[in-house]
Parts: structure tokens; C-alpha cells; sequence
């Protein structure tokens, strides 16, 4: 029974955060569109957010996936191991 | 729910499927599984958002005769958050390797028994 | 695993370095085309991938040296924080290679790095490290698996064993 009250409530949610293809705030993005060609001239929007005005963020991802390698390294070791 | 915002249905109920998986199943790998459709259900709400009636792709090579552009901003968001949930699965699958190989078996509820 | 039947091996020889080359076009043209550094990296690791999975374990094991990917890992990490600390007479990770669009219209800017900047540079340090991490995880995970189904019923007995 909880499990129902809580899909309405989220489907409630879901339906009116804003009518599709109409985002409200575009203040930032209008930005990013007009201007990232003539700062930065490079083609392409979404890697100069990215990789430039955000890089940021991406540092932080990129520490993430080390970390996840390194600990997969680590559970997977063929070690001697005392009885 | 109007028929309009179909998108947004369609992530609500991958999201319910995802949890229904998580909550009701015994097998282990069965429940890996059900965490990565709640994230592959997160990152297309995250693009579902930034979605503009009439535009185009955000890149100026591939553009079309256009003016308006799709918002960039939510696209570079998931491509972050889409790493981020590779790394979690993958780390999820290495545990449950292990696990099988010191208690012998898949079940949720023997597992919780045995404590060995 | 065994390696599985000719026709299997054939289509995996076909198209196996193909693999390599696209993803190297792919994470090589990110500030032109859709693509970039992670969406590159992730097609080179689909290399090991297919060779394991057409070769069985043990050839691939002995023809891969795990050593290259390693350096490939942390190369890329030390390289993309390596350009975020050089802008640093302005800020922290400042674009200092970059060219504004209208002196590359008027015939100025650089012969060799893109007139982009460090985005092109940054974009070529994540891909090294996405593909060398991705293979580095197949690899050691199919090690784990094939460690503990030889110490349990004595030897290789097929796909299915759960």
C-alpha cells in the first residue's frame, strides 16, 4: 500500500516540474550557445562545457574512475596467505 | 498525467521497475541489475530535462538551418554521472564474485543464515 | 574458456584494430564533432573485450602485458592535472592555449595545437586514461573468475557453471 502512495507521489512530481520542451531559467545556457564559438573557437558546445567551463567537475570524475580501478585491482590479488 | 509529458512518464516507470527489482529479489546478481536500470533511469531524466521544442544539435558543425539550439548544460552533466555509474557496477559485480566464492551460493536469504 | 570456432575467430580478426582506429578518431576530433575523451576511451577498451571473448583466456593472457595499460592510467591522470596547474599565472585549469575565433578568421594563430587550446590537449590525457582503466577492469575481473572455477572442480569445464 506505501509503495503506491509513494509512485503517485512521484509521478505527481514528475508531471509538473515544467510542461515538456519549455525549460524555464535559460539565462546560463543562452550563454554557453552564443558565446562558447568566439572565446574559445571550438566547434563543438558540449566539450568546451566540459572540458573548459566546468572542467572542474571533470577533474573529480576522473579521480573517481581511478579510485574504482585501483580498488578492483586490490581485491583481485594473488597473494600468499597464511592459514 | 497528460499524454504531453510522455518522456517523463517513460523514466517514471523504469524507475519503478528498477526498484521493484531491488526490493523483491533473492538472487544477488538479479539485484546488481535493478541498481543499474534506477541509474540508467536518472541519467535520461537528466536529458529529458533540457529539451527545446524546434531545436537542434548543440554542436555548430552538425547544424541544420535552425536558430534555436537543444540546452547543453544537462548533456555534459551526464556524461559525468554516466562514468560514475560504470565504476559503482563495476565495483558491485567484484564483490558479489567474492562473495560467491567464500559462501558458495547466490541466495540472499542463505547467505544472511550461514555468517561464516 | 576455450576459444571458440573459426568463423568466431575470423569476424574477430576482421575487425578487432578497426575498433582501435575508430575509437582514436573518435577521441581525436572531440572539439569538432560529437565524441570527446570518454566516449573515445570506451570504444579502445572494447579491444581486449573482443579478444577475449573470441580467444579464450589463456592466449589473451599471454599475449597482453598488463604493464602498457598501467602507464596508460596514470599518464593520462598526471597529465590532465599537469595542464590544469600550467595556466596558473591567471587560475587554476585556465585555457591558455586558446585563440578567439576572429584572429583565426583573420589568418593568426598556431601551426600545431588546435586553435581550441588545452580542450584538444585535456580531451587526448582522459581517453589514454578511460581505455587503459576499462581494459585494466575486464582484465583483472576475468582473472579473478578464472582463478577461483580451477580451484574449485579442478579444471576448465565449460560456459556454464552456475
Amino acid at each position: 500500500m506505501a509503495a503506491l502512495v509513494v509512485a503517485g507521489m512521484m509521478f505527481g512530481a514528475l508531471d509538473s516540474i515544467h510542461p515538456f520542451g519549455e525549460p524555464g531559467d535559460i539565462a546560463m545556457d543562452q550563454y554557453y550557445i552564443d558565446n562558447a564559438l568566439e572565446e574559445r573557437s571550438s566547434e563543438n558546445i558540449v566539450t568546451s562545457i566540459v572540458f573548459d567551463y566546468r572542467a572542474f567537475d571533470t577533474i573529480g570524475e576522473a579521480a573517481v574512475l581511478f579510485t574504482a580501478v585501483c580498488s578492483i585491482l586490490a581485491l583481485f590479488r594473488e597473494g600468499a596467505r597464511k592459514q | 498525467m497528460t499524454v504531453g509529458n510522455l518522456p517523463f512518464l517513460v523514466v517514471g516507470i523504469l524507475f519503478l521497475i528498477g526498484l521493484l527489482a531491488v526490493l523483491r529479489e533473492k538472487n544477488m546478481i538479479k539485484i546488481a541489475i535493478g541498481i543499474t536500470i534506477i541509474e540508467s533511469a536518472v541519467n535520461m531524466l537528466l536529458i529529458v530535462l533540457g529539451y527545446r521544442l524546434g531545436g537542434d544539435v548543440p554542436v555548430h558543425f552538425l547544424k541544420g538551418e535552425v536558430d534555436a539550439m537543444v540546452l547543453p548544460t544537462p548533456q555534459a552533466l551526464t556524461l559525468t554521472a554516466i562514468v560514475i555509474a560504470l565504476a559503482t557496477s563495476a565495483l558491485m559485480l567484484s564483490v558479489i564474485m567474492l562473495l560467491y566464492k567464500h559462501y558458495g551460493t547466490l541466495n540472499v536469504d542463505e547467505i544472511r543464515r550461514l555468517r561464516g | 574458456m576455450k576459444p571458440l570456432s573459426v568463423v568466431v575467430r575470423t569476424g574477430c580478426d576482421m575487425f578487432a584494430w578497426f575498433m582501435v582506429v575508430f575509437g582514436t578518431y573518435v577521441i581525436i576530433h572531440g572539439d569538432v564533432t560529437p565524441g570527446g575523451g570518454f566516449q573515445g576511451g570506451a570504444v579502445v577498451a572494447t579491444f581486449a573485450a573482443l579478444l577475449l571473448v573470441a580467444y579464450g583466456g589463456e592466449k589473451v593472457l599471454s599475449w597482453i602485458s598488463l604493464d602498457v595499460y598501467n602507464t596508460f592510467l596514470t599518464a593520462g591522470l598526471l597529465l590532465f592535472l599537469l595542464f590544469g596547474f600550467a595556466g596558473m599565472g591567471t587560475s587554476f585549469l585556465y585555457n591558455f592555449l586558446a585563440v578567439p575565433e576572429a584572429v583565426v578568421h583573420a589568418g593568426g594563430g598556431p601551426a600545431v595545437i588546435p586553435p581550441s587550446g588545452t580542450i584538444a590537449l585535456m580531451d587526448i590525457a582522459v581517453g589514454l586514461e578511460v581505455a587503459g582503466g576499462l581494459t585494466l577492469i575486464i582484465l583483472y575481473m576475468f582473472k579473478g573468475s578464472r582463478l577461483e572455477i580451477n580451484s574449485e572442480t579442478g579444471g576448465e569445464t565449460g560456459h556454464d557453471s552456475w
